[in-house]
């Protein structure tokens, strides 16, 4: 597959601060490709500079084979953008919304409302296209900050955090279409800090933590990688916790953590559990799949990020 | 090695193209919207200044050239009321779509550049103000106030006060603070001017000092041009009236251009 967005040693600095330092990756034709870390990391400048908003300080950056510093406009003509914050234009109906988007690209008016009217049959806001946007619900203005993205036929959609504030039903059908734009090709760069977004969407993730990439890899990969199959977290009192932290050492194949008053066990071995069972018997404990939450919290620290 | 330099302080060629335009279009659509409340508020106030200070004011009033008042106001209105749409426009209006509404940062998000956002906004803030002259013009030729046919050329000439009067208020809004801080900006210079600029009295009538200070107030030459227009007295000096809005004009599209992409590109 090919490489459609490519970083070598990427930096971004805002005076003396470093917001990306250094980093490499390459996104490929046809992929979701998420960007995980914490508020700050450095995430959404990364998707500024993709989408030649943001100046890059050094470093190489070419999307879709040109180069950033160079062809911005050529760049975001083949680029649609979800941006965190809802930029719709709230004196605009719906569908008004769109055409004057569409405008921007400069595209014939005929073609935009052909593609206004799919897309507005795709993301269910057919009944709603002359409707004001103040009375959407969050759920449809994302939806239709989505189609707006799409309005120019983006070879590239770039995310950056599309589901934060929506509701469980509304983020699933946001998923739900997401997904269907990449089973038609469409390349996906994605920030997110929801590790289970990252894991129904992408294809490969990196994660970021203060401006640089710490890993790499698809979302099995890294759970298996950094968190084994299964965690085991035991809520524990002081005084159970050094006999129990003494017995869980003599196990072989655990990796245990403590934060704060939990214990987090992660086992690699087929039947972990019954292991770590043996050792438990008092305190309260919850047996569980390892997920890329695991992963995230154990790279990027249980700290508070701010 | 100077073009990386000067571009350290933002000093890179502007990059502007006709896609200015498509702003320009995304605010007449917005207008067309809202126009029944967008359009109230030039519609009326013009009307009550003129029947207000020309018939009641102007009844006490004797100028020494016999005109009467009414009608010596009429132009200044033409030049001081489109300054007010335009700055209005390019203050309120713009800072309000660039920092409320996000709107600047999903325009650029496509291929239109901040330049030519910039440029649009102000191409729009000179359209409402053409649109307030065009309105003022035919109310006092109605009222029977213009003596000169020469005074449809108030119309193309409106273009060059509305694009200077327009990038001015939006080289303030580049480093206002917040949609408050514009308060500065119209209590400070917008309504000075339009008190100062020589539409209500002549601005001989005022302390020499004050003439200076009011020859370099651009809506002076405004009302000068439009005065010439509207009563067919036109002199070569008017020219230099115009230079002068060109150089003003031309200047704060420069500094608009310039610091609104140090305020927006990071």
């Amino acid at each position: 597959m090919s490489e459609i967005i490519r970083a070598r040693d990427l930096v971004k600095r805002y005076g003396t601060f470093t917001a990306v330092d250094g980093i490499s990756f390459s996104v490929r034709a046809g992929e979701c490709f998420g960007f995980l870390g914490p508020n700050g990391a450095g995430k959404t400048t990364t998707i500024r500079m993709i989408t030649c908003v943001s100046p890059v300080t050094a470093g190489e950056l070419t999307v879709a084979g040109m180069d950033v510093r160079r062809e911005p406009r050529r760049i975001k003509a083949v680029l649609g953008v979800v941006p965190q914050d809802n930029n719709l234009d709230p004196d605009l109906s719906v569908r008004q919304n769109l055409r004057v988007y569409g405008r921007y690209f400069d595209l014939p008016p005929r073609l935009v409302d052909e593609r206004i009217d799919e897309s507005l049959a795709l993301f269910q806001l057919s009944d709603r296209q002359n409707d004001r946007i103040a009375s959407l619900s969050s759920g449809m203005q994302r939806r239709l900050i989505i189609a707006r993205g799409l309005i120019n036929a983006p070879k590239i959609l770039v995310l950056d955090e599309p589901t934060t504030g929506l509701d469980p039903q509304a983020r699933h059908l946001v998923w739900q279409k997401l997904r269907y734009l990449r089973s038609q090709g469409v390349t996906m760069p994605i920030t997110t800090h929801y590790m289970e977004e990252a894991a129904h969407l992408c294809d490969r993730i990196v994660i970021i933590h203060q401006g640089k990439i710490i890993t790499e890899g698809t979302p099995v990969e890294l759970v298996e990688r950094f968190a084994g199959r299964q965690v085991v977290e035991v809520h524990v009192g002081e005084d159970e916790r050094g006999p129990l932290l003494d017995r869980l050492a003599a196990v072989e194949g655990l990796t245990v953590e403590e934060v704060e008053d939990i214990i987090y066990v992660y086992v690699r071995a087929e039947n972990g559990f019954d292991a770590v069972a043996l050792k438990l018997d008092t305190a309260k404990v919850v047996y569980r799949q390892a997920n890329l939450e695991d992963v995230f919290l154990r790279l990027t620290g249980r700290g508070l990020q701010e | 090695m100077t073009a990386i330099a000067a571009g350290r302080f933002g000093l890179r060629r502007p990059d502007v193209s006709r896609r200015a335009l498509r702003v320009w279009q995304r605010n007449l659509d917005v207008y067309l919207r809202l126009w029944k409340s967008e359009v109230i508020w030039p519609l009326v106030e013009p009307l009550v200044t003129l029947f207000a200070l020309g018939v009641g004011l102007g009844g006490l009033v004797d100028l020494e050239n016999g005109q009467p008042y009414i009608e010596f106001i009429a132009p200044g209105l033409l030049a001081v009321w489109p300054m007010w749409s335009a700055s209005a426009e390019c203050g309120w209006g713009s800072f309000f779509r660039m920092e409320n509404q996000r709107t600047f940062d999903a325009i650029v998000a496509t291929p239109v550049s901040i330049e030519d956002v910039i440029t649009g906004e102000i191409l729009w803030g000179a359209t409402r103000a053409l649109i307030s002259t065009a309105y003022i013009l035919v109310v006092i030729s109605a009222w029977g106030l213009v003596e000169s046919p020469l005074a449809v050329l108030v119309l193309p000439m409106a273009v060059l006060p509305g694009i200077m009067f327009a990038s001015i208020s939006l080289s303030y809004t580049s480093v206002a603070w917040s949609i408050s801080s514009l308060n500065y900006f119209f209590a400070v210079f917008i309504t000075p001017m339009f008190w100062l600029a020589g539409v209500f009295f002549p601005i001989e009538r005022l302390p020499e000092w004050a003439q200076q200070v009011a020859w370099w107030l651009p809506a002076t030459h405004a009302v000068e041009v439009y005065r010439a227009l509207t009563s067919g007295n036109l002199e070569w000096s008017h020219l230099g009236d115009v230079a002068w809005m060109l150089v003003v004009g031309a200047f704060f599209y420069m500094v608009a251009v310039l610091s609104m992409r140090r305020r927006l590109v990071k």
